[in-house]
């Protein structure tokens, strides 16, 4: 396929598209919230994969290539988006008494975490609690623990410090925690 | 170390990143906290509900690419050209 699409076959291109667009729409969709924007991320993801097929160099699988692409143009198209008041993360951390002991013990979450994962239902509560998180927050853990990214590509893609990526990976973790804290601890229904 | 110091630093010792001296107070404490202990099971849970929910088998990723997203992309092509 490589080569007929270096040769600038049409069909080729097209089977590109139908190969790999589902996965990369997915993927487009992790990021953007919004339907439109995700369509609108892997249309610019092919044009720049289109445009780079000479340079793609084969050290990686195609798909995975392709996904890392679609995952740049994902994250132009949320920098591009105008930026709306992000809710602070602040209300959604551990708090603490001025000894240093946390103002709630928290509770342990329930023992069969494994079948609860297997419930669909479950799945999609946690997916949209992630989407709750503030967008800084919920991108660099998209990034550092689903697409497993290391901290230094995070921190290139995103144009700021390793540091800033530790932090907000760490606040991303706890505030999610919390998120999740009501549905999983030992005494919810 | 209090509560508070471990909870800010526990991604750190999650992924084995703090210094040597550091890590041993940080093993201190979590053997001597039921409260932190429990705190880390539910981060450590919290992490993996992340991970399992984006590529759990049984929410297969759709294959298929809508018709119109197709032909939109393969226009957008054409004026590449």
């Amino acid at each position: 396929m490589l080569a007929a699409l270096r040769h600038g076959r049409e069909e080729a291109f097209e089977q590109l598209v139908r190969l790999y667009g589902g996965r990369m729409l997915a993927v487009a969709r992790r990021f953007l919230r919004n339907e439109e924007d995700a369509r609108d991320a892997v249309q610019d993801a092919f044009v720049s994969a289109f445009k780079a097929i000479d340079r793609f160099a084969g050290n990686s699988r195609l798909s995975t290539w392709l996904q890392r692409i679609a995952i740049n143009a994902a994250l132009m198209k949320l920098r591009s988006k105008s930026r709306k008041p992000e809710t602070s993360i602040d209300d959604l951390l551990p708090k603490f008494r001025d000894d240093g002991h946390p103002l709630r013990a928290p509770l342990p979450w329930k023992e069969d975490f494994d079948a609860l994962i297997q419930r669909s239902e479950v799945r999609a509560l946690v997916r949209e609690r992630i989407d709750q998180l503030p967008e800084p927050h919920r991108t660099v853990l998209l990034l550092r623990d689903i697409e497993e990214f290391d901290t230094e590509h995070t921190a290139k893609l995103l144009g700021i410090s390793t540091a800033a990526v530790k932090t907000r990976l760490h606040r991303a973790r706890q505030a999610l925690r919390t998120l999740l804290d009501h549905h999983f601890r030992g005494d919810a229904a | 170390m209090t509560c508070r110091e471990f909870s800010e630093f526990l991604s750190d010792y999650l992924a084995s990143e703090l210094p040597a001296e550091a890590r041993q107070a940080f093993q201190q404490h979590f053997d001597e906290c039921p409260t932190c202990i429990d705190y880390v099971k539910s981060f450590e849970s919290t992490i993996r509900l992340g991970q399992c929910v984006c590529t759990h088998p049984d929410d297969p990723v759709p294959q298929d690419v809508p018709e119109d997203l197709v032909k939109a992309i393969l226009a957008g092509r054409k004026k590449l050209k």
